[in-house]
């Protein structure tokens, strides 16, 4: 048929374009894939593992990587109730003013804030890092290629160098790491925190749960965008159904005549 | 007034002033299209109508957005974490654009293997690659906006071009930025210039109607409508046709945006602009890709310039460098052979403009380049004088002939021509 044709080509089309796109994108390393709760088409966040990836976050990385996108309000998502949220955010210590005589104070945040920031500028956090700015991780699973399955590579990719190799001070040899050669030190030990649901945690365990929390950070529409997704491809389907046979009926005169 | 046309007394009284309904009536409902045409024919209106999708979800995102280098970035995670169904609206646009490009490209494709840049059609095509160069443009400044890495440094190394220029080449970049690199005045004109080429592109695209309903459509057999019965009004036949093509691309470019919103774009544009660091490779969106490997296929930059837009330019005097008499590929055996080179050939410089610019990829480049250009410059030119075309059809009504004696009319009807 004629029109299964023009589908095809279509698709073909299509399909060389986004290939295209996967080889130059993924050429480099090869990461472990680690079947994410939320990369199917039905996905979802699973939400303790988040819960306990925003405890890695908050006790491990939180020391140098900032999410400066990201409210403690949003954390409602991932299953906080609003008690629990201003909890959270009373921890943290935030810069505000200036006041009505002109300074700038601390406070304990709220709800509202963005999440406090390890340092107080790009510069002071560049300096403290050995010339090295930690990224914020906001958006980090949307930013690198293969995002999630990276980020799990890279925490657990400290191992020992290759017996030639020498490891530059302050710099930290990682396997998935492009160059192999990363300033960020080992962050994830066996036990390094202590989940509050009584998780063990492994290594591998806090590198899952934080990728889960960080992949949450950088699409928090994805649950809702894929529900909704799923109705209107539904709709759209039936609705391609009854036009199709519409225009059967409407041509059949013009189609009989040849 | 004579006999009123239509049933309801206040548009008669309004077409008798403005004659507004006829006009409707004679170009969306009554218009004579031939009765032949193919799905490869949807395309028109699909790429009208995701123009349309484009100035809608574009305006609505201008209402949320920031041009300042400072926010631009923020103002658009806004739109995707604040704004009520903001991440819908600004996945609807960026996978828009891509979606528009694959729709004008199999248009401009299907004009090419149709013959349909042939007379009496040629400023209805040279219209059409003025709103490929209009969108090419937009498309451009759009993805600057953003203003995340691949934004930044595709701006950079894209207004760079135009130092090429001797002499002034330079001057020109300068006045392009607004400064001496590209920053805040920078993406405050390139703002203002995406939002306002749309509607020079919707401009051209009425002038592209006007030619086009000046002699209808042409068809996958290309031969002229010799009488009505060989057309069928437009409604209700192609206003369904294109109904139902519309759900079929609906349901393809939702299922982009709402299960792979990301495939298409850079991971990193989800890095903030930074002029102090340079990404690995710096690459264009995939539809700038055949452009991009001809940019860098000529070891010269000036000549690299000038032959990504002689890659344009020779689409303006197509209809003169093709000479054959015949439209459709149907009929011009060698001619289809060579479309299909012609769709190789850009398929691979669009493979290679995504690869580094080394090795055995850039001399796949220089000869995929060099291909381009000899399929229109000289292949065009030359095939009509070797090729001996099939015989066509007396009219779209009447079935391909077979017969020795009709082919040989039909060849005396076409020499006369």
């Amino acid at each position: 048929m004629r029109f299964s044709k023009l589908v095809l080509y279509f698709l073909i089309l299509f399909n060389f374009f986004l290939s295209k796109l996967a080889l130059s994108a993924g050429k480099a390393i090869e990461y472990p894939d680690k079947n994410w709760s939320f990369s199917s088409i039905f996905g979802t966040f699973d939400k303790a593992s988040a819960q306990r990836g925003f405890q890695v976050y908050k006790e491990v990385c939180a020391g140098c990587h900032g999410m400066r996108l990201i409210s403690y309000r949003n954390l409602a998502a991932l299953g906080y109730n609003q008690d629990e949220l201003k909890a959270i955010a009373s921890q943290f210590e935030i810069t505000d003013g200036p006041n009505d005589d002109g300074e700038f104070f601390t406070r304990p945040g709220r709800p509202s804030d963005k999440f406090a920031s390890p340092y107080p500028n790009k510069k002071a956090a560049i300096a403290a890092n050995g010339g090295a700015y930690p990224p914020d991780l906001s958006l980090i699973i949307k930013a690198r290629p293969n995002g999630a399955n990276y980020l799990h590579a890279l925490l657990s990719g400290y191992v020992e160098p290759p017996k030639n190799m020498k490891v530059p001070e302050g710099m930290y040899y990682n396997k998935f790491y492009s160059g192999n050669l990363i300033a960020m030190p080992q962050p994830l030990y066996e036990d390094g925190i202590e989940y509050l649901d009584g998780t063990k945690a492994s290594p591998d365990q806090m590198a899952i749960d934080v990728t889960t929390f960080l992949a949450w950070a950088s699409e928090p529409e994805l649950e809702e965008r894929k529900q909704l997704g799923i109705t209107v491809i539904l709709f759209l389907i039936v609705f391609s159904i009854l036009s199709y046979f519409s225009m059967r009926q409407i041509w059949a005169p013009i189609k009989n005549k040849n | 007034m004579s006999k009123p046309k239509f049933k309801n007394p206040v548009v008669n009284w309004i077409d008798y002033r403005l004659p507004i309904f006829t006009f409707m009536n004679h170009e969306l409902n009554e218009y004579p299209t031939p009765k032949n045409l193919n799905y490869f024919w949807n395309f028109g209106s699909l790429a009208g109508i995701t123009l349309v999708i484009m100035i809608v979800t574009g305006i609505v995102l201008s209402m949320n957005y920031t041009a300042h280098i400072d926010y631009a970035f923020d103002s658009v995670e806004r739109i995707m974490r604040d704004v009520n169904h903001g991440w819908l609206l600004r996945y609807i646009h960026m996978n828009g654009a891509s979606f528009f490009f694959i729709v004008v490209y199999i248009h401009i494709f299907r004009g090419l293997y149709y013959g349909s840049y042939k007379a009496p059609r040629e400023i209805l095509w040279i219209l059409g690659v003025l709103i490929l160069l209009l969108m090419m443009a937009t498309a451009f400044m759009g993805y600057v906006l953003p203003w995340g890495q691949m934004s930044f440094w595709g701006a950079t190394v894209i207004t760079n071009l135009f130092s090429a220029i001797p002499l002034v080449g330079e001057s020109i970049v300068t006045w392009l930025w607004g400064g001496f690199s590209v920053d805040n005045p920078t993406l405050n004109r390139f703002f203002s210039l995406h939002f306002v080429l749309p509607f020079v592109i919707v401009g051209v695209v009425i002038l592209h109607l006007v030619a086009l309903h000046r002699f209808g459509s042409n068809n996958p057999i290309g031969i002229d409508v010799k009488g009505k019965q060989d057309t069928i009004p437009f409604h209700p036949y192609y206003t369904i046709k294109d109904l139902f093509g519309l759900s079929v691309f609906a349901t393809i470019f939702a299922a982009a945006v709402f299960f792979f919103p990301n495939f298409m774009g850079h991971p990193d544009n989800y890095i903030p602009a930074n002029p102090m660091v340079t990404p690995a490779h710096i690459v264009p969106e995939w539809y700038f890709l055949p452009f991009y490997a001809i940019l860098r296929a000529i070891p010269d930059k000036l000549g690299g310039v000038l032959f990504m837009f002689g890659a344009i330019m020779v689409l303006f005097v197509l209809p003169w460098l093709d000479k054959s008499s015949v439209r459709s590929s149907q009929f011009r055996p060698l001619y289809k052979l060579f479309f299909w080179f012609l769709v190789i050939d850009c398929i691979a410089l669009g493979y290679l403009g995504a690869m580094p610019a080394e090795g055995i990829y850039v001399v796949l480049s220089r000869l995929a380049t060099a291909y381009y250009f000899f399929h229109f410059l000289i292949i065009l030119p030359l095939l009509p004088k070797i090729e001996s075309t099939r015989p066509l059809p007396v009219s779209i009504s009447t079935p391909i002939i077979t017969t020795s004696s009709n082919a040989s009319t039909v060849m005396a009807m076409r020499e006369k021509k």
